[in-house]
């Protein structure tokens, strides 16, 4: 366990503001997207932030808007220097989504990915058995793999009727 | 052998930049929304990895290239994409199966590609090969349900067949510089994935009650700089506001 410091835990806590702009309810830190933070000496001797964040999906559309938003975040909570750093390795999976995330889009009526190593299916024509977030019937089907944007999937609850998003484990 | 890090580089982002354009030209003409929204979230992917493989010849090249400037300023000859991802779009058999057939052969190479021994390579085909995996299982999926569909979604099926067939052989013809990075551990030697990648189309076209095609003339060249007149008509559409406004953004 790495020990933080006053101004790191401060900084993480921060971080918890910012909300992905896909999905709103959601927080940076709950998708599991800030993987890092550092603090370094500038060159001319002040301190700074180093945030390293990793992407959800290669061609996600909104990480240019995150980066910038986690910026505008630590900047006017008084952190001068800040410098997002993206990296690829090790790749984003939804297991590193938090339990109060999975609650909150399910609050929110996305149905919480499922944990990758029980159910991810890739055989051809598998459902996922997938919970319906507005009623909890497990009697539900994919519309489509593909939804409104990359991470999610279009189900449609086969008990109320009604048509949701899964934010499909990856 | 910086140069053929460069021009394999080059060839895996070319790859996924033609296919990823060629895909969003269903931007809103898909047949069901589903459908339109499943081929566009495909091209988004695709194109996300072609950012990141530019964005890694810039690093490499370290002369002022950026990812826009590699995109939208070579010229056709400076392509090195498969001439399968430049085939027009036809009807939806066609997208599919050149889909398909692509998804197959990317999943392979990524597969080897995450052990390569340059960490970015590598790192790009980890992250890439989760979303391929969707687009090898949907269009598989989609393979078999106009194959085994109705007369005319079948007869479209062959008819994509064989339009399609003869430039599944550029796919696994290695190239000068992809022997070079896989004799070094960085790239991977795609003659060595042709096997798999058939047992995979016999697999499906089995569901789909389509057969395989007999021995057909094999198109190649694309990964060479030589292309067909699509890819021409691709970068007159994707390349002409930087070449009339160089620069611009909005």
């Amino acid at each position: 366990m790495k020990v933080l410091s006053l101004v790191q835990k401060r900084i993480w806590s921060l971080l918890e503001q910012v909300p992905d702009p896909e999905v709103p309810v959601l927080s940076v830190i709950d998708l599991g997207i800030v993987r890092d933070v550092q603090l370094y000496t500038t060159p001319d001797g002040n301190g700074g932030v180093e945030v390293i964040i990793t992407p959800t999906y290669t061609g996600c559309p909104a990480m240019d808007m995150i980066s910038a938003n986690i910026k505008m975040e630590l900047l006017s909570n008084g952190f001068q220097h800040v410098k997002i750093t993206s990296v690829l390795a090790p790749a984003w999976t939804t297991d590193w989504m938090t339990e109060q995330g999975k609650q909150k889009l399910k609050e929110y009526g996305i149905a919480p990915p499922n944990p990758k190593q029980q159910v991810c299916r890739e055989d051809l024509f598998a459902d996922e058995s997938v919970q319906c977030p507005h009623c909890n019937s497990y009697h539900t089907h994919r519309i489509s793999e593909f939804g409104s944007t990359a991470c999610k999937a279009l189900y449609q609850c086969d008990e109320c009727k009604e048509p949701f998003d899964y934010f499909k484990c990856h | 052998m910086k140069q053929h890090l460069i021009d394999y580089t080059i060839h895996l982002a070319d790859n996924a930049l033609i296919l990823g354009h060629r895909n969003s030209e269903w931007c809103g003409h898909g047949p069901v929304l589903e459908q339109d929204i499943a081929i566009t979230n495909i091209s988004l992917d695709l194109i996300g990895q072609a950012r990141n493989f530019y964005q890694y010849v810039a690093l490499l090249k370290d002369d002022g290239s950026t990812e826009d400037t590699l995109a939208y300023l070579r010229d056709a000859h400076e392509f090195k994409n498969c001439l399968l991802t430049e085939q027009p779009n036809g009807d939806w058999a066609q997208t599919i199966l050149r889909q398909f057939l692509f998804s197959n052969y990317q999943y392979l190479l990524y597969e080897k590609l995450q052990h390569s021994k340059d960490e970015q390579l590598a790192a790009i085909a980890t992250k890439a090969l989760k979303e391929v995996t969707y687009h090898l299982r949907w269009s598989s999926e989609w393979v078999i349900r106009l194959g085994d569909g109705t007369e005319e979604s079948h007869r479209r099926m062959e008819n994509a067949i064989n339009l399609l067939s003869s430039f599944a052989g550029e796919l696994f013809e290695n190239t000068n510089y992809e022997i070079a990075c896989a004799n070094d551990n960085i790239g991977v030697d795609v003659s060595s994935l042709s096997k798999s990648w058939m047992n995979k189309v016999k697999e499906i076209f089995d569901k789909a009650t389509l057969a395989i095609p007999g021995h057909s003339k094999m198109q190649t060249g694309g990964k060479e700089g030589k292309h067909s007149k699509y890819l021409t008509d691709i970068l007159a559409d994707l390349q002409t506001l930087q070449r009339t406004y160089p620069g611009c953004e909005w």
